[in-house]
């Protein structure tokens, strides 16, 4: 397989590929005769980027423009990353009047306005928010003639709803594959309209105007080219994407040999593959299996103690791998809170630790994962969703670290198949059990038992 | 299911007898309901058998339809229906209060004060099931959009008078009770599910004769919960009929086979005969055979029908035997104005509710059960310790003793005073940095932050979680409801030795961001709906039509 | 799946194992790849014979015919009994009288515990006649359906129809095979002159664990580019424009059984002919007797369908771990029977309820022994090992289990509080 991708890397020049989906999407953004273009990103495509870059071409052309994200933190990356490339040009932050609505990092910055008044703001070349707060902007107050719609797959097609009156066109930038976006109470009563409020605003937009032009960013920069090919086959079975990089662009190295632990050994063959899998023995566990948990905690410790270095296309020396460039994910905000607690045991304080909700759109060298399937008595459509296994599994760009116990394949094998099927709704493909039999197996090659 | 409800469920297996999931009611129940327990045909939509109805316990009214595939006896029946349904329901319509409100004035925009019509209390409807909820939709949707003889002189079937006015009243009631907490229009397995958790799985809690069986099981007979739940659900007289029919609407397939088909069948001859007497006296010995076979069906219907009525009406005793919580009045207010506004709506000459909501009424809905939903999650817990209990368990409140309370103030030209509470308490919230918590105030939510927490015998502190198990001592900052000096108002503050408890979740969510008209509706969600007919057209009606 | 054997079903012939959905296409997405159609699975062709195709297969009916007891004819799979397979997966009980050929309403009968279950004739009328209007006048109205919402650019049946042709034949396998050769001849007139043709009943087998099933699609239509649509029609109806979900997606198992059957039949023709992923489901439109249809996509559930089959073949592993001499004949004593019923092991869950024959009988065995699954499956799921009602209530108060578990801990958290919260009523 690696030869074969290696010829095949040669033929494919993933920086010329992704430049040229690039230019057209800016064309068809900015001259473009429709209202609106779609961008599909799988993980790591440089989807901040195209908005970053999308947002200064539409500024240096003069056309006032409005971004919408989908929440605060994404709304603040991105004012900083504008400002960090183009410091001179004003951006306003507009943002709602609760106490500490922004990062305060903000605030010290020069052509940076914030403001929770959108008429505050009027006239700056780019206005950035949530689309909670473009929400309660009203269209008779403020209007623009250009918008970009960031992470659009995980906004609700009523949220947009709320917005779309505000602009006259958009670019829709997101990423099919992660978490869909999801309602508290029972929406089947609009399942299979055109603008279901609990579907996605892509499947609405699309929906009502089949004719829009539709992107693909091709290239992953953020996987590695041991990672890509997985995510892609498993989450993306209709929309294939490769990594930007090859199998030898990327290193990572110890310092500290190994101990011959569990730990130790999976994070050797993480370093060699790119995957590890720590499989504990089949036991039933509620959500916070505390040797799970445990495991987990211990291989954070070890990737930090055993003075890791990571080598790769961004630089040319090795880049040490500290506390900050590591991260845990899990399912549930409880599993977050137990690993947390057992790092602080082990003296880990910096590492961040989360569920896949909140990991959405963020980056690590390695990443360790409690599978959402760990321990389980039993598989839900929560643990089966596809977002979730694929937003834990697309974080790194050098390793990733399954910690799991024995037994999920079974699990998937016996859980029942007898799910309502609504008229007129578009069957999502690929379906959890697929892709977390595709995953699994994967892993099941870089398996190292569990031995502390 | 939540941890405690499992819990709770299996004291119930060990019990022998359902267990409390709520020590008060969480549902409005009006003194006076309309009780309705219906019947289907097999295999047809929405094709009534029969229904029991009435606000009396012991003088229900029996509805039936002898050939459910006879367009004029269907009528008869709709007929009827409304005869009890609408007067119920408009004797509600005229007692009102007048409630003082804001409303954009449409010459200049600004709000003004108006007075609005109230009406002082709503009807309710209660089904035996869900099933029942989802068939009193289907009546709403399958006659409102009938047209009588008045509206259309043309039509081939008119629908008798009253008949459109009560399909539109049933979708009223029929999406009124998809909203979180809402009592216009409720089943008794979900009424009695919420207060009670039976040692059987939800599904089987379906089940009204059973889930009865577990609350209050026959004791007297000796029997446990699941002897009589067993009994309802599975137990059958000599002649294969079961001893507990299904509360409907669906009928038992051995009660169809072997009672109803036979009876329907005689039913049709008698029917045919009298069509094909020659002479009045012929005529009239064969009406008293027709009169007899019909008078036989509706025995069948009744006997089918009364079990079930007489469970709902149970379950209503048992209902009534628990306090109602605090804030189910101010839910019931919700559901006033819901009934006030589609009176108005009516009154008005308002067309039918459409058949599909536009995307603007789509969004609407949807937006409003959600702030719903999280009302009545929080006002259950609040109302309630054992749903405050499920919270505390997953981390989203938590009760603990005020064991300090230090002053402190904003750095403002004009200080505002910013206490820090310390609370000691043995569970184990998921305090996040900052994190906002709220406490009941005078009926009001106060605010404060999350500032550190530490075990009480000295383990980590700071932002973030703590996992052993002893007590916790959480340090908070009120942030509101002092009053405006700088000293806080008298009673605004806790004090030392107070037992609270603060939640994670707000008491009163947020209202979001408007919708457009429908008439504004952007280009990503369709444009503009295209003009909506005055009234939109009836169902086309075929020579074999149920409906 | 870990359930390596040597007799491999047709179904799981077909199915690559799990370590190839990476290297290879993956199957049940009809993107490019060995579609099952293409690669004819070994003993396809024996389909309809009743002939076992392979290894030890004739010494597995043997024994399936022994369990069903001497003399019992095998009940015969159809769709739905294949589709519910889909249901409880995990369930060894139900795959093994499935598997067998057992009848599950009369062992349930002699087990004194009888399947509730039974049919309404107000239904079953109903059913008929409204699927004999679908299908009057030559099929017109259904071909109509067919091209409006599966195939509207392809040319509109002439006037006096679609080619129907008759499948009468003697016997099941007689009607497989006269269906098998009217496919055929279809595909040549598909090809000759881009005919419709409509097949009213036909007749498919599906090698089901070592045993044909056969199975009666209420229609089936070759378009004129020669590829095949499985019908289904039922008499629910789509009340404008949706329809009761939970039947739509049992009329989608079953219907994405008829299509592996149908791609069975077709990988045997050369070109094999595509069967099409998107059924069409025929039903009632509003209140009205007038048919209306949708398309729906199988693809799911027929990936869904093949897995399962293809774990039909743990049925000669449950076989062999019974007691030689166990029999399942509904003549047999209920004590008897119970203990051969018990040992093996079922997963009841309460949906088994709605789809199993033996429910009853299992859901009274799984309260008597007190497991917590009577509650639902997800009444586990944060008990970790605990599975048993008395040792969670003994967790629960304090009288057994180990406080570091964390199963135990919460749940004598969730005790307290339950407590405290009862006591201030």
């Amino acid at each position: 397989m690696t030869s074969v991708g290696a010829a095949r890397a040669a033929a494919f020049d993933p920086g010329a590929e992704a430049a040229r989906v690039t230019e057209a999407i800016l064309r068809d953004t900015k001259v473009g005769a429709h209202r609106g273009v779609v961008v599909d990103s799988p993980p790591g495509a440089g989807k901040s980027t195209l908005v970053v870059r999308a947002a200064l071409e539409l500024a240096d052309a003069g056309r006032p423009l409005m971004v919408v994200a989908q929440t605060n933190a994404q709304v603040d990356d991105l004012v900083l990353r504008l400002h960090e490339k183009r410091p001179d040009l004003p951006v306003g932050r507009l943002h709602s009047s609760d106490a500490d609505a922004y990062d305060k990092a903000l605030e010290g910055l020069d052509n940076v306005l914030l403001s929770d008044k959108a008429a505050a703001l009027a006239g700056l070349p780019v206005v950035i928010s949530t689309a909670a707060k473009w929400g309660h902007v009203k269209p008779s107050d403020a209007h623009w003639e250009q918008a970009i719609v960031d992470e659009a797959y995980q906004m609700r097609s009523d949220a947009l709803l709320t917005v779309a009156g505000l602009f006259d066109r958009a670019l829709f930038v997101g990423d099919p594959g992660q978490l869909d976006p999801f309602s508290v109470v029972g929406a089947e009563q609009w399942a299979g309209l055109s603008y279901d409020p609990s579907a996605s605003a892509v499947s609405t937009l699309l929906a009502h105007n089949p004719g829009l032009p539709q992107h693909r960013l091709p290239v992953s920069w953020r996987l590695p080219a041991s990672a890509a090919p997985l995510v892609s086959a498993a989450f993306y079975p209709y929309t294939p994407f490769r990594a930007g990089t090859g199998h030898d662009d990327r290193r990572l190295s110890f310092a500290v040999p190994s101990d011959g632990s569990g730990p130790d050994r999976v994070i050797d063959e993480a370093a060699h593959s790119g995957w590890g899998l720590l499989e504990l023995p089949h036991r039933l566990t509620p959500r916070t299996d505390p040797e799970a948990v445990r495991a987990v905690a211990t291989v954070v410790r070890r990737l930090l103690d055993r003075g890791g270095a990571a080598v790769s296309e961004r630089s040319d020396v090795p880049v040490p791998l500290t506390a900050d460039r590591v991260a845990v994910g899990t399912a549930h905000r409880d599993q977050a809170a137990a690993v947390r607690a057992a790092l602080a045991e082990l003296g880990v304080r910096d590492v961040v630790v989360d569920t896949a909700n909140r990991l959405q759109g963020r980056e690590y060298d390695v990443t360790v994962v409690l599978h959402p399937l760990s321990g389980r008595p039993d598989a839900t459509a929560f643990h089966l969703e596809t977002g979730r296994l694929c937003v834990l599994a697309s974080r790194h760009r050098h390793a990733c670290i399954v910690v799991c116990r024995a037994g999920v394949a079974d699990l998937l094998d016996d859980h029942p198949s007898t799910e309502p099927v609504q008229l007129g709704v578009t069957v999502k493909f690929p379906d959890g059990w697929e892709a977390n039999h595709a995953v699994l197996s994967h892993l099941a090659e870089h398996r190292v038992p569990w031995r502390p | 299911m939540s941890l405690i409800t499992t819990l709770a469920r299996l004291e119930a297996i060990r019990a022998g007898r359902a267990q409390p999931a709520a020590t008060v009611r969480h549902r409005h129940l009006a003194e006076r309901p309309l009780v309705v327990v219906p019947l289907t045909t097999a295999g047809e939509a929405g094709a009534p058998l029969g229904a029991l109805v009435g606000c009396d316990r012991d003088a229900p009214r029996l509805l039936v339809v002898p050939q459910p595939r006879d367009r004029d006896l269907r009528s008869a029946f709709l007929a009827e229906l409304a005869d009890v349904v609408l007067p119920y329901v408009e004797s509600f319509a005229d007692d009102v209060e007048l409630v003082e409100g804001k409303e954009a004035d449409p010459e200049t925009g600004r709000q003004v004060k108006v007075e609005r019509e109230l009406c002082a209390d709503a009807p309710q409807l209660i089904v035996p099931s869900r099933a029942g909820v989802e068939f009193l939709r289907l009546l709403g949707r399958s006659t409102r959009f009938r047209r009588t003889a008045d509206q259309d002189p043309e039509t081939a079937y008119p629908a008798p008078p009253r008949v459109p006015l009560l399909g539109r009243w049933l979708t009223h009631f029929g999406e009124r009770a998809r909203v979180p907490g809402s009592s216009l229009l409720l089943a008794m397995t979900d009424l009695l599910s919420r207060h009670w958790a039976t040692g059987q799985s939800s599904l089987e809690d379906q089940h009204l004769g059973a889930l009865l069986a577990w609350i209050d099981p026959p004791v007297e007979e000796g029997l446990t919960g699941a002897e009589a739940a067993l009994r309802a659900e599975l137990g059958r007289d000599p002649e294969g009929q079961l001893l507990c029919p299904p509360a409907g609407p669906a009928t038992d397939p051995a009660f169809d086979n072997r009672l109803l088909a036979p009876a329907i069948e005689r039913y049709d001859r008698a029917r045919s005969a009298l069509a094909a007497a020659e002479d009045g006296v012929a005529a009239d010995a064969l009406l008293a055979h027709l009169s007899e076979a019909e008078r036989e069906i509706g025995e069948l219907v009744r006997s089918r029908t009364l079990p079930t009525w007489e469970n709902v009406w149970r379950g209503l005793d048992l209902l009534r035997a628990l306090p109602e919580a605090s804030r189910v009045p101010d839910r019931w207010t919700g559901d006033r104005w819901s009934f006030t506004a589609h009176r108005d709506r009516v009154a008005s000459g308002e067309p039918p509710q459409p058949r599909i909501d536009d995307a603007v009424t789509a969004a609407q809905k949807l937006a409003r059960r959600e702030r719903e939903q999280a009302k009545l999650d929080a006002q259950e817990a609040l109302d309630d310790p054992l749903v405050l209990a499920a919270r505390r368990l997953t981390g989203e409140a938590f009760v603990g003793e005020v064991v300090e309370v230090a002053m402190t103030y904003t750095e403002t030209k004009r200080p505002s005073p910013r206490p820090l509470v310390t609370v000691r308490t043995e569970d184990r919230p998921h305090l996040g940095e900052k994190a906002k918590v709220f406490r009941s105030l005078e009926g009001k939510p106060q605010t404060a932050r999350f500032v550190a927490a530490e075990e009480e015998d000295g383990g980590a502190g700071g932002a973030g979680e703590v996992s052993a198990e002893g007590p916790l001592l959480v340090v908070l900052r009120i942030v509101d409801r002092m009053g405006r000096g700088k000293e806080p108002a008298l009673g605004s503050v806790p004090e030392k030795g107070d037992r609270l408890c603060f939640t994670l979740f707000e008491h009163e969510p947020r209202g979001g961001p408007k919708l457009p008209d429908p008439e504004n509706t952007p280009w990503t969600h369709g444009g503009p709906p295209s003009d909506p007919a005055p009234l939109p057209a009836a169902d086309p009606v075929t020579e074999e039509d149920l409906l | 799946m870990s359930h390596a054997h040597p007799a491999l079903s047709v179904a799981d012939a077909r199915l690559p194992r799990v370590s190839e959905y990476l290297s290879g296409p993956r199957p049940g997405r009809g993107g490019p790849g060995p579609e099952p159609n293409q690669s004819p699975g070994p003993g396809g062709d024996r389909v309809g014979q009743g002939e076992a195709p392979y290894g030890d297969a004739p010494a597995l009916r043997q024994r399936l015919a022994e369990l069903r007891g001497p003399g019992v004819q095998a009940k015969p799979l159809d769709a739905r009994a294949l589709a519910a397979l889909a249901a409880n997966p995990g369930c060894e009980r139900r795959a093994i009288l499935d598997g067998a050929g057992v009848d599950k309403t009369a062992l349930a009968s002699a087990l004194g515990a009888p399947a509730p279950f039974g049919q309404s004739q107000f239904a079953f009328t109903r059913g008929h006649a409204f699927e004999a209007r679908v299908k009057g006048d030559g099929g017109a109205e259904l071909l109509r359906l067919v091209r409006e919402r599966l195939d509207p650019s392809a040319p509109e049946p002439p006037p006096g129809g679609a080619r129907l042709p008759d499948l009468a034949a003697t016997g099941p396998q007689g009607r497989a095979g006269r269906t098998a050769l009217a496919l055929r001849e279809a595909a040549a007139a598909a090809e000759a002159e881009g005919a419709w043709t409509l097949l009213d009943h036909p007749m498919l087998a599906l090698e089901v664990a070592g045993t044909p099933a056969f199975l009666e699609p209420d229609a089936v239509v070759v378009h004129p580019d020669g590829t095949w649509t499985v019908v289904e029609i039922k008499s629910f109806p789509m009340l404008d424009g949706s329809a009761d979900a939970a039947k739509v997606g049992a009329a989608a198992r079953q219907a994405a059984v008829y299509v592996l059957a149908l791609e069975d039949v077709a990988a045997r023709l050369d070109p094999p002919p595509r069967v099409r992923h998107r059924i069409l489901l025929v039903c009632p439109k509003d209140f009205s007797n007038l048919p209306t249809a949708s398309a729906v996509d199988v693809r799911k559930q027929r990936a869904v369908t093949a897995r399962q089959l293809g774990r039909l073949t743990r049925v000669e592993e449950i076989a062999a771990g019974l007691a030689p001499g166990a029999c399942f004949s509904p003549e047999l004593p209920a004590d008897l029977l119970a203990e051969t019923v018990e040992s093996v092991r079922a997963e009841y869950t309460p949906e088994c309820l709605a789809t199993c024959e033996l429910a009853f009988h299992c859901r009274a065995r799984a309260r008597a022994e007190g497991t917590v699954t009577v509650l639902g499956r997800s009444a586990r799921a944060e008990l970790g090992e605990l599975a048993a009602v008395e040792a969670v209530l003994a967790a629960a108060h304090g009288e057994a289990g180990d406080a570091a578990d964390p199963a135990v801990a919460a749940l004598r958290r969730a005790a307290r509080l339950r407590e405290e919260a009862l006591a201030c009523r």
